[in-house]
């Protein structure tokens, strides 16, 4: 497949990681922000090709687990509704909720539906007009744009019987909180390629600045993830925190305006809870006043349901890199993908699933 | 025959509950899920050796003569996809399962569950098809059943299958004879059944369309035999993909597997599809593939067998079975490092981004 296998050429690989080896002086802990950077690192197994004093940790940047159990909650009740369509993203499906998951609501009557788009849920909202059709819309910058567009078509089209609800996560509030916590480890991140894409790298210059990090923009393919720890290192080596972007096939300094502005348009910044650390302020996005009549927490009414985490699931560590899954006492004997006790082990970008799926033996006999 | 094995020897019916206490589509995955379900609901009520073996076939002795038995049930969507239908792979599932035992096919039972309102020409359609199918592979359908159920009490139209073989004399293939150092072959590019349904179902559209496998293997079965007295046995990976066979082998042999990823062939289109949807091809289903265990010294001549014969002609040796003190597939990366090959919980999920 052209312009993905040159990203992940053995020999091109190999000879990074050799490049590395050779630069590298100090020990240096490295967060890469995305799920979907956390699974190709854990898939290529990227880590056994890095020496030894350089430490990934993962970050925060899996969607589907940070998003609050409270969220779950209220879709799964929705859910339960007899006038109601709940449309989602597959792997929302196997998260746990407080009691239950939408996959055993669904088994037990409660219409609901897997699409890959939001535009699939408008649609399904078009096809339904006796239902009403909520989407669940969450994620990272990444998805803000389509799940505004969605809002934005909805209202321009007078679709009356599509909402959407909303649990929107902001990368750079994130790092700046991770920062500032006295725990804190990181010496450098690799910054997600595809919300760079959507916002461009210009916002990240000022957490380079406070708290003199270095931040590379990274792609997805083993080839980008080795470039960009060759890149952090290089300006770790040289004491050096600045901005850099690897994923240039993709990203550019502003990002794409268009979707950004049809964001800015429907949603409005807001604090936001993440599964697993907590509130952050001003960390999350909300449906603005202008589109209420689109936006499911308001039309249903949904009370906050205060919701509580197992207290064996370690997640919240996980999340911020101070644990690794491998860490945690029930990490593949009670929380597994199959029964998972925390949202890290369901979807395949959770970093306790990269662990399960693709490296508990090697590390376990480490 | 009679005795009774010690596994089952601390489990009671009526079967213990299952962990879920409701069934969701992911135990119809071939993953954990349907493992699970087999191990807590079918296998305490219905223990006895003849199942216990847990192939594709059961296998049962008459006189002296060795019959091949097996069964299965189409439920897919859409009825029609590129490549086949709901007919032709109701023909080919059956015929394959039995193959894969080193069976030759005798004939086949059909039995319809149909939903009131489906199209009398689409029924003429499928039984069409069925009956190409069943001439296709050289055997009759013999016997058969229709139900029809209420409107909202079915999907379309479901397809039971019911097959019988007879295995020849002396062939002793089993999902628990693999031993370290079997080379594991696979017959051609992995993934191309369930790629071809998804994409017509999600209204996908490629240059090039991905056409299901879908195909009767008992040629090519024959092919391998003929070639070697040394298959240690052979699995059709349809649910669950290649990953899953591998996974139930190694459990069964208690051994492990290990894989070497850039020697699994997988089309281009497949790939891409793959990679659009977040899947893996290692999980995706195929319906005229097989994977053949076969000792290490027969393994080259297996091989050419296998590419002399249409369904075979792109069979690679993909892995080696390998000594393990747990029953685990692994896989070397393109990079050289090593990753596990899992089971899956449930179906593979459609990722968020």
């Amino acid at each position: 497949m052209k312009y993905l296998d040159e990203y992940r050429d053995a020999r091109i690989a190999r000879a990074l990681a050799a490049e590395i080896a050779r630069e590298v002086r100090g020990n240096w802990v490295l967060m890469e922000i995305c799920g979907g950077q956390t699974h190709t690192i854990m898939r290529y197994g990227l880590d056994e090709l890095l020496p030894r004093n350089i430490e990934l940790v993962h970050g925060p940047g899996c969607p589907v687990c940070v998003t609050p159990l409270e969220t779950i909650d209220k879709a799964i009740e929705l859910a339960a509704r007899r006038d109601v369509i709940l449309v989602s993203y597959g792997d929302m499906l196997r998260v746990p909720g407080s009691q239950t998951d939408l996959f055993t609501v669904k088994a037990q009557g409660g219409a609901v539906r897997v699409v890959y788009s939001p535009a699939e849920a408008l649609k399904v909202a078009r096809q339904n007009p006796e239902c009403k059709v909520v989407f669940l819309a969450i994620g990272f910058e990444t998805t803000a744009p389509a799940n505004a567009m969605a809002v934005w078509q909805a209202r321009r089209e007078k679709v009356g019987n599509f909402s959407v609800l909303v649990s929107h996560v902001l990368v750079p509030p994130a790092i700046r909180a991770l920062m500032t916590s006295p725990d804190c480890r990181v010496n450098g991140f690799i910054a997600p390629g595809h919300v760079c894409t959507v916002m461009g790298y210009e916002e990240y210059e000022s957490l380079a600045r406070d708290f003199r990090v270095p931040i590379v923009v990274g792609g997805f393919e083993p080839v980008d993830l080795l470039e960009a720890v060759l890149m952090l290192v290089r300006q770790l080596e040289t004491r050096d925190a600045h901005v850099e972007n690897q994923y240039v096939r993709s990203v550019n300094y502003r990002g794409n305006l268009p979707a950004q502005r049809v964001v800015q348009e429907v949603f409005e910044l807001a604090d936001q809870k993440w599964r697993g650390i907590g509130p952050i302020p001003n960390s999350g996005l909300r449906v603005r006043e202008e589109y209420g009549d689109y936006d499911a927490s308001r039309i249903f009414g949904l009370e906050t349901i205060a919701a509580e985490e197992p207290a064996e699931c370690i997640s919240a560590k996980v999340l911020q890199g101070l644990k690794k899954p491998t860490d945690c006492p029930a990490f593949g004997m009670r929380c597994t993908p199959q029964n998972p006790l925390g949202a890290p082990m369901v979807s395949s970008e959770g970093a306790c699933a990269a662990y399960y799926n693709y490296r508990r033996t090697a590390i376990g006999s480490r | 025959m009679a005795e009774k094995p010690n596994t089952l020897a601390q489990l009671t019916c009526p079967a213990p509950l299952p962990k879920k206490d409701t069934i969701v589509v992911g135990h119809g995955s071939g993953g954990r899920l349907s493992a699970d379900l087999m191990r807590d609901v079918f296998l305490p009520a219905f223990a006895n050796p003849i199942l216990m073996r847990l192939d594709d076939q059961a296998l049962i002795s008459v006189n002296g003569t060795r019959l091949a038995f097996t069964t299965d049930t189409f439920v897919v969507k859409p009825l029609f996809f590129p490549g086949g239908d709901i007919g032709s792979l109701a023909v080919h599932g059956t015929v394959n399962d039995l193959a894969v035992g080193g069976a030759k096919p005798l004939c086949l039972s059909a039995a319809f569950i149909i939903e009131e309102g489906l199209s009398m020409e689409v029924l003429r359609r499928v039984v069409k098809s069925l009956h190409i199918a069943a001439r296709g592979a050289g055997i009759d359908i013999v016997t058969g059943d229709t139900k029809v159920v209420e409107k909202g009490s079915g999907d379309e139209l479901f397809i039971n299958t019911t097959g019988i073989g007879i295995v020849p004399d002396g062939l002793e293939l089993s999902a628990n004879r693999a031993r370290p150092g079997d080379k594991v072959l696979l017959s051609g590019s992995i993934g191309e059944h369930g790629i071809a349904i998804l994409a017509k179902r999600e209204g996908l559209e490629f240059e090039c369309p991905v056409e299901s496998d879908s195909a009767p293997l008992h040629s090519l079965v024959a092919d391998m035999l003929n070639a070697s007295g040394e298959i240690r046995c052979m699995r059709d990976p349809t649910r669950g993909g290649v990953s899953s066979t591998l996974n139930e082998i190694a459990e069964q042999s208690r051994v492990g597997i290990h894989l070497e990823e850039s020697a699994i062939p997988i089309r281009e289109e497949v790939r891409g599809a793959c990679e659009m949807l977040g899947l893996d091809p290692m999980y995706v289903a195929n319906e005229g593939k097989l994977i053949a265990i076969v000792a290490p010294a027969a393994a080259n001549a297996v091989l050419e067998a296998m590419r002399r014969s249409p369904l075979g002609r792109n069979a690679q040796i993909v892995g080696t079975i390998v000594e393990s003190s747990q029953p685990i597939v692994t896989m070397r990366t393109p990079l050289g490092t090593s990753r596990i090959v899992d089971l899956l919980a449930g179906d593979q999920l459609p990722r968020i981004c």
